[in-house]
């Protein structure tokens, strides 16, 4: 039965199917694919520049490139979106491995601006002191070099920089295109894989701070691997229940359609004991990456270590494209199981909400407080997940759109307060900030009332539409918990704006260094997007809306 | 719809918060720029809210001067605002109470001298900021007071919130009497209490409204948030909520608002932001901002709920009444000027929810008319007490005595206040606390009884804190040298108190335009009065 819905072909034995497809040259429609296929393409393109561009004309080039990549992958989406393949022409591309349709459009066009505005972040260079004669960005300048050893000290003094960054940058937004498209269980955990390799290292290259950076990806790359082992173990066990990975067949199966069962998969289908338990891990896998409690352990850590473009990049991208994949999966491959999952996810929403409002009150660092926000913010989006509609799925696609663009400026922030040990992240230090600089106070202000759901900013926006679907979606007490949390949470957000406006400046405080233009358009693209998706957020809010219908 | 003609009630919104633009903007040197705009721009503003007020036809339309565009579809928002009598009364004690609060706090917000380095001073701009925010508050309590959609009603309700934080904890009150570091410490304590309790309501009444948008949705084509849309749907029958979901949506709802307005016993932020706040700014809390509780109340407590509002009567009575008498006794025992304000705030805010759920005409007219006098009489009082602060550097009552002999224009003007305050006959406040008396004894004869143990209260706390601070000896060299009332004071308190007299003894002009929206709400609530009546306006004369 797989193989008629994999290939085409003639039946043939499901053990068999694989190698006749691989065998037979398959068509694939590179149009559709395009955005993934562009930056992916870019990748390569910058990995080539490492090697052969010269070390001083290497920067120029590959921000060029991973911004052109971006951009124009960004145009690929636009185009098949306007050319209906987001509503009446979405359908499976690449042998049934991909869906285009307009969840997995609206994401992707969603993490290509994300990515976007990352690389102007990955590229700032005037923040770090001059080093060697010339200007050096915010990753370690010799990755390879034991950190405080001559190596590295030679690196620095040498003025070295790791441009390295853009292609795994790219590498990684190849991977999240595809995870949220991703419609078989094969390329889901490749996606994952081909976008967690990257992160794990980007996370690993701070150039100060380099234990904990080091330490960080350690953590990340542990935790990581041990939930995709989760994942492929999910994957196995519903390939054996199913006898296949794609999605459709999955759910054909989970609903009992299959018009003629063979026996074996007669066999499988009687126990509901595989299907349930892959069904679990598989999920278990997603939420991981999601940062949703109780799988949230890394994201503190991570968040902190990593260098803060990476974790504004990871806190945006990462979320959009794993909330892309458990939608898919949840709607697509499992609705069938509905009452199974949905009390698991209650669940998990409720303690994420709850627990990421609470811990965060405690938290004394800026990165780790926004790590803790963005679990609460995990457990927020969860309970549109949970309303099972498409209202529902509108309004997680406009919460991760909203999100994602406050996340990334407001890390863009954390790199602008800096003393003389690199970034200030110790609130401490942010005391008085507001009188220093009101400008940069007011910009984080913004964030934070955003984050908190204040109205008029997109999180308020973001907040009341995931939690309309909710009780429309009969999770009435989901939605109470959730602004019961959302009240704790207004605590420690407003704690640090207390700090920055009513506190007095202390005389060794951090300074905020003044940003070339590419941190300044990135923070100026967080704001305008924070306030536009605030005050008129209709149009956003009909894309999202005609773009809630998953392929299958 | 008026959709071609000029959006007055909208203009007289946008041109506050565009002035508050334009003040943020000034240069850092130019403050008295700043200064001078925002006054021109409040002034511009209450001409504009005194055009809706001549605009508004006491006998036409409940809501007038409407305005309706399509906002946020998916969420079934349109921008809808028009006012009610009730509405164009508080909208033009707004517009007119802002230009007083503007001249009061002219010297509130001036950059410290010596506090900060000379690069900070450059960027660093309080002046500007003080008054930006408080045009921006300005704009959105108008909003809010126009808002006939629950939804936009609900985005300003809380986003007033924010500039309101940044007045109670950016610009307190220097004079501290613990000093100025504990002084900052309690200042912030306190923004952050007003802003965590006033959030934590919003977002409980954030859950009621989204409940009310899923009730909507699923019986009428279409959810929706506009007020008059879900009266025309509740009469038609075409719209019912089930008995229990419209008590648990007029929970949510009453809670918010009973933080704001604020009732006992979730009052406790007021007294703190009162008291740390410069005196402008404790007056725009109470005088303002608070009002949008009491009135949201009247318009949506009982616009949209009716039964339930019905069924939580008593109890809300019993609350009034625990505000009326606590606040008063606790006014009574204050050593801070400033708290004792706050503390008879919260018992007058007792009488207005007591006048609004008796459920008489009465009782509602002479519940707005008290929103209204309320904000001039606390005004004044505030205003007069923040100067005697400012002289003097400290808010305890203890460290004056003997003021009327140095500064009888001072003494005199407080006195007035302070009398408007426990009101007294011929001031303004003595008709609506008559007429909210009279609407509650012909309901609830016994919680009338008891309400008016807050009068005899009020006096005691009124003049004792008369007696303590104006009258005696002067035995102290601070007070010795005291100035009396400058003519920029004097013309912030002089028309606040020549109206008090004058709509003590001429209140018709308000009563016509609150009568008929009074009746309107009534009529929501599907109440009659008990008895024949008079009209309530020649109860007052």
């Amino acid at each position: 039965m797989s193989a008629t819905t994999l290939s085409g072909a003639a039946a043939a034995e499901p053990v068999h199917s694989l190698w006749t497809v691989a065998a037979e040259a398959p068509s694939i429609e590179y149009a559709q694919l395009s955005p993934t296929l562009i930056v992916l393409g870019a990748a390569v393109v910058g990995i080539l520049v490492e090697a052969f561009a010269p070390r001083r004309a290497r920067y120029g080039v590959q921000v060029a490139l991973a911004s052109l990549g971006f951009a124009g992958a960004f145009a690929a989406v636009l185009a098949l979106a306007m050319g209906g393949y987001a509503t009446d022409k979405a359908a499976v591309a690449g042998v049934g491995a991909v869906a285009v349709d307009g969840p997995a459009l609206f994401l992707q066009g969603v993490i290509l601006l994300v990515a976007l505005v990352a690389v102007f972040t990955f590229a700032e260079r005037r923040l770090e002191p001059r080093a060697g004669g010339g200007p050096v960005d915010s990753f370690a300048a010799q990755p390879a070099a034991v950190p405080g050893g001559e190596g590295e000290k030679a690196a620095v003094k040498a003025g070295w920089t790791t441009t390295e960054i853009f292609p795994l940058l790219l590498f990684a937004v190849g991977g999240m295109l595809l995870f949220p498209a991703a419609n078989d269980l094969l390329t889901l955990f490749i996606a994952l894989e081909v976008f967690s390799l990257p992160l794990y290292l980007l996370c690993a290259l701070a150039r100060r701070r380099r234990l904990l950076s080091q330490e960080a990806a350690v953590k990340y790359f542990l935790l990581g691997a041990f939930s995709s082992a989760f994942l492929i173990f999910g994957i196995a066990l519903l390939y054996g229940y199913a006898g296949t990975v794609s999605y459709a067949g999955i759910a054909e199966v989970v609903e009992g359609t299959v018009p003629s069962p063979g026996p074996a998969l007669a066999a499988s289908m009687s126990s509901d004991a595989l299907l349930l338990v892959g069904g679990a891990m598989v999920v278990m896998g997603l939420l991981f990456k999601v940062g949703a409690v109780p799988f949230h352990m890394w994201t503190p850590d991570v968040y902190q270590g990593a260098p803060t473009p990476v974790t504004g990049f990871m806190a945006a991208a990462t979320k959009v494209a794993a909330f892309g994949a458990l939608l898919r999966l949840l709607y697509v491959v499992l609705p069938g199981l509905r009452w199974d999952w949905e009390p698991v996810l209650w669940g998990v929403a409720i303690v994420s909400m709850l627990l990421g409002a609470v811990v965060a009150i405690t938290q004394t660092d800026v990165k780790r407080l926004l790590a803790y926000s963005s679990i609460a913010h995990a457990g927020f989006i969860l309970a549109g997940v949970v309303a099972t509609s498409p209202e529902g799925v509108s309004s997680v696609l406009f919460y991760l759109l909203a999100y994602s663009f406050v996340t990334l400026g407001a890390f863009s922030v954390v790199t602008l307060v800096r003393d003389a040990g690199g970034e200030a992240t110790h609130l401490s230090k942010w005391a008085g900030l507001g009188r220093r600089s009101p400008l940069v106070a007011a910009v984080f202000a913004v964030f934070l009332l955003a984050f908190a759901g204040i109205p008029l900013t997109s999180g308020f926006a973001g907040k009341f539409a995931v939690f309309k679907a909710a009780a429309e979606g009969g999770a009435g007490a989901l939605v109470v918990v959730g602004v019961i949390a959302s009240a704790i949470a207004a605590f420690f957000y407003v704690r640090v704006i207390v700090l920055m406006f009513f506190s007095e400046p202390s005389p060794e405080g951090p300074t905020v260094a003044i940003p070339s233009a590419f941190t300044t358009v990135a923070i100026g693209v967080g704001v305008a997007v924070t306030l536009v998706l605030g005050v008129a957020p209709q149009y956003f809010l009909d894309l999202a809306g005609q773009a809630g219908v998953f392929v299958r | 719809m008026s959709d071609m003609s000029f959006p007055l009630v909208t203009a007289t919104a946008v041109l506050p918060a565009l002035g508050a633009v334009a003040t943020a903007a000034v240069p850092a040197a130019r403050r008295t720029v700043a200064k001078w705009l925002a006054l021109a721009v409040s002034l511009g503003t209450l001409v504009l809210a005194g055009w809706v007020l001549a605009a508004f036809d006491a006998g036409g339309e409940r809501y007038q001067l409407t305005e309706s565009y399509a906002w946020i579809a998916d969420f079934g928002v349109r921008y809808e605002v028009g006012v009610d009598g009730i509405a164009a009364a508080l909208i033009a004690l707004t517009a007119l109470l802002i230009p007083f609060i503007i001249a009061a706090g002219w010297h509130d917000a001036e950059p410290d001298p010596d506090g900060e380095g000379a690069d900070a001073g450059r960027r660093w701009r309080p002046t500007q900021g003080f008054f930006a925010l408080i045009l921006m508050v300005e704009a959105m309590v108008i909003i809010s007071f126009a808002a006939t959609d629950v939804f936009v009603f609900y985005i300003f309700f809380e986003a007033m919130l924010i500039p309101m934080y940044f007045l109670i904890g950016g610009f307190g009150d220097r004079a501290h009497a613990a000093g100025e570091a504990e002084g900052a410490k309690q200042r912030s304590y306190a923004a952050v209490k007003f802003l965590l309790y006033n959030l934590a309501g919003g977002l409980i009444m954030l859950a009621a409204v989204i409940g009310l948008y899923v009730v909507t949705a699923d019986q009428l084509p279409a959810g929706t948030f506009s007020l008059q849309q879900i009266a025309e749907a509740r009469a038609s029958g075409e719209l019912e909520m089930a008995t229990n979901t419209e008590r648990l949506l007029f929970l949510g709802f009453f809670l918010a608002f009973a933080v704001k307005a604020p009732l006992w016993p979730l009052h406790t932020w007021l007294p703190n932001a009162m008291g740390e706040s410069t005196a402008p700014v404790a007056v725009l809390i109470t005088a303002v901002v608070d009002k949008v509780g009491t009135f949201a109340m009247l318009r949506f407590c009982l616009g949209l709920f009716p039964e339930a509002s019905a069924w939580a009567t008593p109890v809300v009575i019993v609350l009034a009444l625990v505000s009326i008498v606590y606040g008063a006794l606790l006014a009574v025992g204050q050593r801070d000027i400033k708290r004792l304000v706050a503390y008879a705030s919260i018992s007058h805010f007792g009488f207005i929810i007591l006048g609004i759920f008796a459920m008489t005409s009465q009782g509602q007219s002479g519940a707005t008319l008290y929103m209204v006098f309320h904000g001039i009489s606390t005004a004044a009082l505030m205003l007069v007490a923040g100067f005697l602060i400012s002289r003097r550097g400290s808010r305890l009552i203890a460290d004056y005595g003997g003021v009327q002999k140095v500064a009888p224009v001072l003494a005199g003007t407080f006195l007035i206040g302070g009398l408007a305050t426990l009101s007294l006959p011929g001031l303004a406040p003595f008709v609506s606390e008559f007429l909210v008396l009279v609407g509650t004894f012909s309901r609830y004869p016994a919680a009338g009884i008891v309400a008016t143990a807050g009068i005899v209260l009020a006096a005691i706390y009124v003049l004792l804190l008369y007696q303590r601070t104006m009258t005696g000896p002067v035995d102290k060299p601070e007070i010795a040298r005291m100035p009396d009332l400058r003519p920029r004071e004097l013309a912030v308190v002089a028309p606040l108190i020549a109206l008090l007299i004058f709509l003590g003894v001429f209140p018709k002009p308000l009563t016509d335009i609150v009568n008929p929206a009074v009746e309107h709400t009534l009529s929501d609530v599907r109440e009659t009065d008990p008895e024949p009546e008079l009209p309530a306006v020649e109860a007052t004369e």
